[in-house]
Formats: C-alpha cells, sequence, structure tokens
C-alpha cells in the first residue's frame, strides 16, 4: 500500500462544512520533493522528525500514526514574530544558536518549509547551521525558497493533502520575505549537506531536498 | 472541593456525558429485577473541578473529571477521560486514558487512548498517545509521539516493553481524525 492508499481515508473526512469552506479557498499545489523527503522517513524505523512550522493537526495525524514519527513541533515563525514585535531582531542569531533542545545528528527528517526566505542573513546563517548539526547523517532536510519577492507580509502554513500535494494556508505575519536567495547563496547556507534534489515548481516556489553526507 | 454534576455544569460547547437514562425500574426490562454492570456505569457520575479550585499535589482518580480551576502536580486517571475546560490551567504531569483540552496544560501529557486539543486548547510539553487530534486555533509546544506504548508510568511496571506497533491501520487513523479537529 502506497502512501497515498494510506492517506486515501483520512481525506475522506474532510467533509465537515468548516473544512471543506478552508478547502475551498486554500491552493493546493503540487510538490515533487515531499514524496522523496516521506521515502527517507519511511525507510527508517521509529523516525523523529521536527517541524518548524506552526503546529497543523492533520500533518501530526500523518506523520504520527501513518509513518510513525515522534515529532517535535518547533513553531520557529512564531518565535520570528516575537522577535519582530518586540524589536529584538539583532538577538535572533544568538537566540535560534540556542533554540533546539535536541542531541546532534539525532534527528532524521526537518521540515523547515520557507523559513528561511523570511530571515535576515545572520539569522539564517545560524539557523542553517543548527540544522546541520541536529541532522543524523543521511537524514534529510526540505525547504522552499521563493523566486520572487512578494510584498504582503503573511507566512504560509503548508498542510500536507497527500505526498503529491500541499494545501498553502496564507496566515498573517509580523515581516514578509526578505531578500530572495540564490541557489548557490542556498548551497552555500547548508554548506555542511549536499543538495539531493531541487526542483522549480509552476508557482515559482522551489524545493530543495538536502541530505547529510555520512561521514 | 469536588462539586458533583448537579452542583456546576461544563460551560456550553464544552464535552458533557452522554445524556443518562433513569435508573431502570426493577422488573420492567430487567427480568432478573437486579442492577446490571453496564446500569452502575451509565450512572456514573462526572466531577468537576470549579474555578474557584486550586489542587497542588497529586491527584488521583478512578471516575471522569473535569478541571475548570488549577491544578499542579501530577494527575493520574488511569482508565478515564480527563477535559481540562476553558478556565481550567493545568501545570502538572498528566496519565489519563484520554485528555481533552481547551484550556491550558503546561507539562506532559501521556493517555492510552487520546489526546484531543480543541480550538483555543493549548498545551506546552511533550505529548505521547497513540492518537492526537489537534484543532486549527489550538496552540501546541513540545513532541508528540504516538507509538502506541503510551502507559502510566505506575501501570507499565512489571510488564515487558511492548514492541512498538508499526503504522497504525488506515481505520484508525480516520477515526483520530475528527473533520474539524485535524484541519490544520
Amino acid at each position: 500500500m502506497g502512501l497515498l492508499d494510506r492517506i486515501s481515508t483520512r481525506r475522506d473526512v474532510d467533509h465537515h462544512p468548516a473544512a471543506v469552506s478552508l478547502a475551498v479557498s486554500d491552493p493546493v499545489f503540487s510538490t515533487k520533493a515531499l514524496k522523496k523527503f516521506l521515502t527517507t522517513l519511511t525507510s527508517r524505523s521509529s523516525p523523529i522528525l521536527l517541524d518548524l512550522g506552526p503546529v497543523v493537526g492533520s500533518n501530526v495525524a500523518f506523520f504520527g500514526e501513518q509513518l510513525g514519527c515522534k515529532i517535535f513541533v518547533e513553531d520557529l515563525f512564531a518565535d520570528l514574530d516575537r522577535h519582530v514585535r518586540d524589536g529584538k531582531l539583532d538577538a535572533l542569531p544568538a537566540f535560534l544558536q540556542k533554540r533546539f533542545k535536541q542531541l546532534a545528528g539525532t534527528v532524521d527528517g526537518i521540515l523547515c518549509w520557507d523559513l528561511i526566505d523570511y530571515l535576515d542573513k545572520n539569522a539564517a546563517q545560524a539557523l542553517a547551521v543548527e540544522l546541520t548539526r541536529l541532522l543524523r547523517p543521511d537524514g534529510a532536510l526540505l525547504g522552499f525558497f521563493g523566486t520572487a519577492q512578494p510584498r504582503d507580509t503573511r507566512y504560509t502554513k503548508f498542510i500536507i493533502v497527500d505526498d503529491v500535494n500541499l494545501r498553502h494556508r496564507p496566515y498573517q505575519a509580523a515581516r514578509g520575505r526578505q531578500a530572495i536567495l540564490l541557489n548557490r547563496d542556498i548551497i552555500r547556507l547548508f554548506s555542511g549537506l549536499r543538495v539531493s534534489d531541487s526542483f522549480l515548481l509552476q508557482n515559482n516556489l522551489r524545493e530543495i531536498l538536502f541530505r547529510k553526507p555520512v561521514a | 472541593m469536588w462539586k458533583r454534576d448537579e452542583a456546576v455544569r461544563p460551560a456550553s460547547g464544552q464535552p458533557t456525558a452522554a445524556p443518562q437514562p433513569a435508573a431502570p425500574v426493577a422488573g420492567a426490562g430487567n427480568p432478573g429485577g437486579f442492577r446490571t454492570d453496564s446500569t452502575n456505569q451509565m450512572e456514573k457520575d462526572i466531577v468537576n473541578i470549579g474555578k474557584s479550585v486550586v489542587i497542588k499535589g497529586e491527584l488521583n482518580g478512578s471516575e471522569d473529571l473535569t478541571i475548570e480551576g488549577h491544578v499542579e502536580g501530577t494527575i493520574q486517571l488511569r482508565d478515564h477521560v480527563l477535559t481540562i475546560g476553558p478556565n481550567g490551567k493545568i501545570k502538572a504531569q498528566v496519565f489519563a486514558k484520554s485528555v481533552i483540552v481547551l484550556g491550558e496544560v503546561t507539562g506532559n501529557v501521556t493517555a492510552t487512548d487520546k489526546v484531543d486539543i480543541r480550538d483555543n486548547g493549548s498545551v506546552d510539553g511533550d505529548i505521547v498517545s497513540p492518537r492526537v487530534a489537534i484543532a486549527e486555533g489550538a496552540h501546541f509546544r513540545g513532541s508528540v509521539d504516538m507509538q502506541r506504548k503510551a502507559t502510566p508510568e505506575k501501570a507499565s511496571q512489571g510488564k515487558a516493553a511492548p514492541t512498538p506497533a508499526p503504522a497504525p491501520a488506515p481505520q484508525a487513523a480516520a477515526a483520530a481524525s475528527q473533520p474539524q479537529r485535524v484541519g490544520a
């Protein structure tokens, strides 16, 4: 039974009126890298997943019940918002260096989503170093990177519809995307990882799947 | 300190026990005229800790419990449902069969059946439970471990460590995915 089959029953319950109204308003985009990311997780028993986005109940159910992951929900978007509101963005890199309680080399997969786009250079670099440290050898990190610079100040919740589709649900943010990174800048940022797969989607989002090399 | 359900009803919109039928009259639908276990089960009360109550220490129980007040310490309802009402604030390690959160919980939550964080509910801590539902609008920070090994510490003593089940059956996933609760 494939991943798609396993989550088909879950999709059937989305017939609640509230769920339907949300589904209508939120666009669904295809994803190429998610399936490969999931393959990394399913190849391990009791994988540990780090989700840097806001908690999404259906994602937790998907990863926890169907893939048997232990999930750490670390909403860094909320942390970023708090630093922006408090006027303490300069302190964000130092905060990120101490943010994670997980031990080095213990995390099988990291869902970074599009967080890097919203960070300043120093904060992004601090975060990338930390994520590289946490990742287990041969572990995977999934990141999304914009190719245009929208001026709206919104974050996006990425809700897994199935292994090839993500629902994008925007919500209010304290700041918008910062500078758009070139591919070489992204690769340099995650210099401790190697690019496993890279896709440019029709919605101009770049999906990059990183893997930590086995020493 | 504890009030029976006649004294304090849960706020509207809060989960309540199913309507309880009147106690059967001997001889009517019960030829033997004796009270069955199921009858006793239906007649059990729901205990409610009211808004003004503050408890510090260890709270153990063998019946369903709704907390609207403040509790600090440890809560153990091994085979029963713990409901943290909208006004409830918990700073405790929680062990129960099921935990429904409409208020605030700070501390680790272990449930043998299900943890349900409703809209506006908040959990800061690690969850261990085979089923977890998190509503849109709920707050959660911590880890979720849904391996089927969630047992209260004391209950697990003396038992062989169970082999963690692989991915549960889709039916279980569907049952856990209440539409209004898991939609992000």
